[in-house]
């Protein structure tokens, strides 16, 4: 993936969000994030919310959700393994958490410690009652990122917009 | 060299801290930080109280007080809890929202569970971990006759603020609240938005 390719489907996700109304962007720094958080930094009704580990970024939106306003975590996906606990927010408290992971671990990888936790991503987050939305091709994004605002919109529910490697383009060593 | 025994019942603390509690948003963790916060405010529709996700009341805090900046809000936390995710005041510091408190009950022990000891009654020192992490304001309280400038602390100090509440290892407040999370947060949010 090209820079200039990053920058515009980053810009593109990011007005899909805003239109969504998400105005908090917590998150964990990654590649796969990067573009969208200066965005959020840049933008002067949206902020991003810098965290020690992913999990407070589900409280964080669940926070956001108890005075109506919307947030979506951002994190790589070794990061999903760290917010099962938190999501009980999500699953038994009919909390609409929406998350952004940006995956390691899928297609082409070559870091070996990556592969656990990314092919865990899926089970993880659908044993914690969390919807998965995937990004396979450029073409998914749009449609992708807009069921996911749906479902953890009016649809109550919790989810997930994923990148995958295929898209993201896998990091070199 | 150690800190002094403390004296102070925890059942009496919220009250005297918070004379008007039906103006601020609180936010309370697990046990019997959520009990001694449901007494104050008999478990009203400005309180969101947790009994599980234990260390999510402070980023949940964080998440009210950056949604919704012009209310106050409190998080009621533990010791124990607060450890378990001792870096979301760093994340508290960086955001460092003009209305959020910080409530530290600590009794030393894991009450819930047996009264086993905790970090606290050892070396552990949570208002310089408070101080490391950035807070704008930073206390302790120990003794009774501290209760009025605590009290003022919370309402005149620049925040994020940090009070850690030394208390003795004496049972929380006895309230029985709503432990459905669901109805929980459809009650805190409709008071909020105004939806019957």
């Amino acid at each position: 993936m090209t820079h200039s390719n990053k920058n515009a489907w980053s810009s593109e996700l990011f007005n899909l969000f805003r239109d969504g109304g998400v105005t908090l962007f917590p998150f964990i720094p990654d590649a796969g994030n990067a573009r969208l958080i200066e965005l959020a930094t840049a933008h002067n009704e949206t902020r991003p919310v810098l965290l020690t580990s992913e999990e407070e970024g589900v409280a964080v939106c669940a926070g956001a959700d108890l005075v109506g306003k919307r947030g979506v975590l951002c994190m790589q996906s070794s990061g999903v393994g760290n917010c099962p606990n938190f999501l009980s927010l999500a699953k038994g408290g009919d909390f609409p958490i929406l998350l952004m992971v940006s995956m390691r671990g899928d297609y082409g990888e070559q870091n070996p410690w990556q592969y656990p936790m990314g092919q865990a991503v899926d089970p993880i987050l659908h044993a914690m009652g969390v919807l998965t939305f995937w990004v396979e091709r450029s073409e998914d994004l749009k449609t992708a990122a807009t069921a996911a605002l749906s479902a953890s919109g009016k649809g109550g529910q919790s989810a997930a917009l994923i990148l995958s490697q295929k898209f993201l383009g896998a990091k070199a060593f | 060299m150690g800190k002094p025994t403390p004296t102070l019942d925890r059942r009496e603390v919220l009250s005297g801290l918070f004379p008007s509690p039906d103006e601020i948003l609180f936010i309370a963790g697990l046990a019997g930080s959520a009990r001694d916060a449901a007494g104050l405010t008999n478990d009203g529709d400005n309180l969101f109280t947790m009994a599980g996700t234990m260390g999510a009341a402070v980023p949940m805090g964080l998440g009210v007080a950056l949604a919704a900046p012009d209310s106050q809000v409190v998080v009621v936390t533990g010791d124990g809890e607060l450890l378990m995710n001792i870096g979301s005041l760093a994340s508290v510091a960086t955001m460092a929202p003009g209305n959020l408190s910080i409530v530290c009950i600590d009794n030393g022990c894991h009450g819930e569970t047996g009264g086993q000891k905790g970090h606290t009654s050892n070396r552990t020192d949570l208002a310089k971990m408070a101080e490391g992490a950035g807070l704008a304001s930073v206390m302790v309280l120990e003794t009774a006759d501290q209760m009025e400038t605590a009290a003022n602390f919370l309402t005149d100090m620049p925040a994020p603020r940090f009070l850690q509440v030394r208390v003795t290892d004496g049972p929380p407040t006895d309230y029985t609240r709503n432990m459905n999370p669901a109805q929980c947060r459809s009650r805190f949010r409709n008071a909020f938005l105004g939806i019957r």
